[in-house]
């Protein structure tokens, strides 16, 4: 059975009587308990697409078109009613920046129950227990004493795990994670990710990690989703795309970090910028950055190409080599 | 020779105020006895987390911000000594790029006019081609063009922006620009543009660079010489291509050990540091990083370790480093 697959995702939004689409054909899938990393740079629509699938772009305005398969049912087919059980329940969403998402005039601990009440028949007393237990796990020092402090007593890595803590409370099947450690201290990122695999590998959650930083991804993702302008423009397990990149743009990515022990000079930029929503170039959407563009690239928009089991990536440059 | 910038024992503190009718409560201890020199044309970075007062050194530096104690030597003359006009006076030799090109820039002048605020600032006295001429010249210098003086902060994207902002702190042709995180803002694409005219602005007009970023593995691609702080004070000051491989400070270990590296074939999950950088009130009297080091003993809660010369070039404040000193007395 498939875990989640999304086939062609498409958001339409209506700005000034113009239509324009973030995001367009968007695909991919993922199996039970893996870690699928979303990498792109700001405005490639890493996060629509993770709001897309909760389906919450709707209620600001956009049209969400295409289908997202969750276990046997078509969430863009359910009814708002129908939605609202999923979300939190079997798909939680832990959001960009703990400092704003957290409601200031309630106790931690009680935002932490919430999702527990709502989803799951539990008494107050073991939904307390579970979430401290959660806490717990999560290295919350003086669990007991933290679930009853408001969100302005906590520092910014305590908030992250409360955060995360709301997201694991009810044992979703799938989290979704939009850039979850970006707000934090490079220490303190690495302990907080170190702990958020580690719980959702044990229980066997699926997780969809949208972030800008390919170390990140490096270090905890099976599979990665290169995401551009709004496309997906390459897919793969972790190890092909980052040893084997395809798609020149993930070349180029690759290129522009700096790592320790770099020679000096040797850091690759990509010319120009990535184009806002609404001025997407004809044709391939990297096009006109591409060092290797030629007769096809300007006017047809590349298809994903299989190049191999669970490898894809939209270039002409792959076109008609394997399908 | 002097030091093309020499700092000595440079600190300040700041008063918290709160309470009732907003007492004083305590003080900040911001920037302790920070120690370093600069040669002319190196680049030194600076880096620690958020914080560790690595902006406020720099605007120590530039007396942005007076400090309580320290001096400031720019090719020989003491900074600290200086008339506030003389100051303003001599910042043409001295020059800042900030931290977010979002509010760096005033967003109801075009870059034009933001352009032309350095020669008015000092006086500079220009016919009005004269002064096209220059932001003009100064825009094409950071690869932007005649055009883009016409546009407000709003309708560049965030590298043009910070493009601006460099050719702004370029006005004036200075010896030293103070770069505060300037590219934390970007995407890495971006962020590489920026490094690279960084690099190439520096060849061409030979400049010196003091570079303050949390991105250790940026710093050391980036500079020459890098600077780690903790909790306001330099805990090692080491050569950039030395940092990689032999750290002397536990804490620059760990800090190397928390990048994710983008090697998949090379799976770390393990976290180096525990905890998270205490709160700047009321430091311990030891050395400020003993509660989160794993290998504080005794001494390091109790006594403070000063910066001692590690014998090749660099300096670091620990008692138990980890490779032992070349020359203990220094």
């Amino acid at each position: 059975m498939t875990f989640l697959k999304v086939s062609d995702l498409e958001v339409e939004f209506c700005v000034d009587k113009k239509k324009i689409t973030p995001i367009e054909q968007v695909s991919f899938e993922m199996k039970k308990g893996e870690v699928l990393g979303m990498v792109g740079e700001t405005g490639s629509g890493k996060s629509l697409t993770a709001h897309a699938i909760m389906g919450l772009s709707s209620l600001v305005g956009g049209k969400i078109r295409g289908r997202v398969q969750f276990g046997d049912k078509d969430l863009l087919s359910l009814s708002e009613r129908e939605m609202q059980s999923i979300r939190g329940s079997q798909i939680a969403f832990i959001p960009q920046n703990p400092m704003t998402s957290l409601d200031p005039v309630y106790r931690v601990g009680d935002q932490i129950v919430e999702g527990l009440y709502k989803h799951r028949k539990i008494s107050k007393r073991a939904a307390k227990l579970k979430a401290l237990e959660i806490m717990e796990k999560l290295q919350i020092p003086k669990a007991n004493h933290v679930f009853q402090q408001y969100p302005h007593q906590l520092s910014g890595g305590l908030k992250q795990r409360i955060v995360i803590a709301i997201g694991l409370c009810t044992s979703p099947q799938l989290l979704i994670a939009d850039e979850p450690t970006t707000a934090l201290d490079v220490t303190v990122q690495a302990q907080i990710m170190r702990l958020f695999l580690k719980m959702t590998k044990d229980k066997g959650i699926g997780l969809l990690l949208i972030t800008h930083d390919l170390g990140v991804i490096a270090q905890v993702s099976d599979k990665i989703a290169v995401m551009y302008a709004g496309n997906i423009v390459e897919f793969g397990p972790i190890k092909t795309v980052f040893n084997t990149p395809h798609h020149p743009y993930t070349k180029a990515l690759l290129n522009c970090i700096p790592t320790i022990g770099m020679k000096k000079g040797t850091l690759d930029a990509i010319y120009g910028n990535v184009p806002t929503v609404g001025n997407y170039p004809p044709g391939c959407r990297y096009q006109p950055r591409c060092p290797d563009r030629f007769a096809p690239c300007g006017t047809i928009v590349p298809k994903m190409t299989k190049l191999a089991e669970d490898t894809r990536v939209a270039c002409h440059k792959y076109n008609g080599s394997k399908d | 020779m002097e030091k093309f910038l020499e700092i000595n024992d440079l600190s300040v503190s700041f008063g918290v105020r709160g309470g009732l009718f907003l007492r004083k409560i305590g003080t900040i201890k911001a920037v302790n006895n920070a120690c370093f020199s600069i040669d002319k044309g190196e680049i030194v970075g600076v880096v620690g987390e958020s914080g560790c007062g690595k902006s406020t050194l720099a605007r120590l530096i530039l007396r942005l911000v007076e400090p309580d104690d320290g001096s400031v030597s720019f090719n020989g003359t003491d900074l600290l000594k200086m008339s506030k006009k003389e100051m303003r006076w001599q910042r043409r030799h001295m020059q800042m790029v900030f931290q977010d090109p979002y509010s760096a820039m005033d967003p109801l002048y075009t870059i034009y006019r933001s352009l032309c605020e350095p020669f008015q600032i000092q006086r500079i006295k220009l016919t009005k081609g004269e002064q096209r001429k220059k932001v003009d010249a100064l825009l094409e210098l950071v690869g932007l063009n005649s055009d883009h003086g016409f546009a407000y902060p709003h309708e560049l994207s965030g590298g043009q922006k910070q493009r601006a902002d460099i050719a702004r702190a370029l006005a004036l042709n200075p010896q030293f620009v103070i770069l505060d995180e300037p590219t934390a803002a970007l995407d890495v694409s971006v962020q590489a543009q920026i490094i690279k005219l960084l690099e190439e602005l520096r060849e061409r007009l030979n400049l010196t660079f003091l570079f303050i970023s949390h991105d250790l593995s940026l710093v050391s691609y980036f500079c020459d010489r890098v600077i780690v702080m903790y909790l306001g004070r330099i805990v090692e000051n080491i050569s950039a291509d030395l940092i990689g491989k032999t750290p002397y400070h536990p804490y620059t270990k760990a800090l190397i050990e928390s990048i994710f590296k983008t090697d998949p074939g090379e799976k770390k999950l393990v976290a180096p540091l525990e905890g998270e950088v205490p709160s700047p009130f009321n430091l311990p009297s030891g050395c400020v990083f003993a509660a989160r080091c794993n290998d504080a003993q005794k001494l390091c809660r109790e006594k403070l370790p000063v910066l001692e010369n590690t014998g090749n070039g660099g300096q670091v404040a620990c008692h138990f480093p980890l490779i032992p000193l070349a020359d203990p007395i220094g």
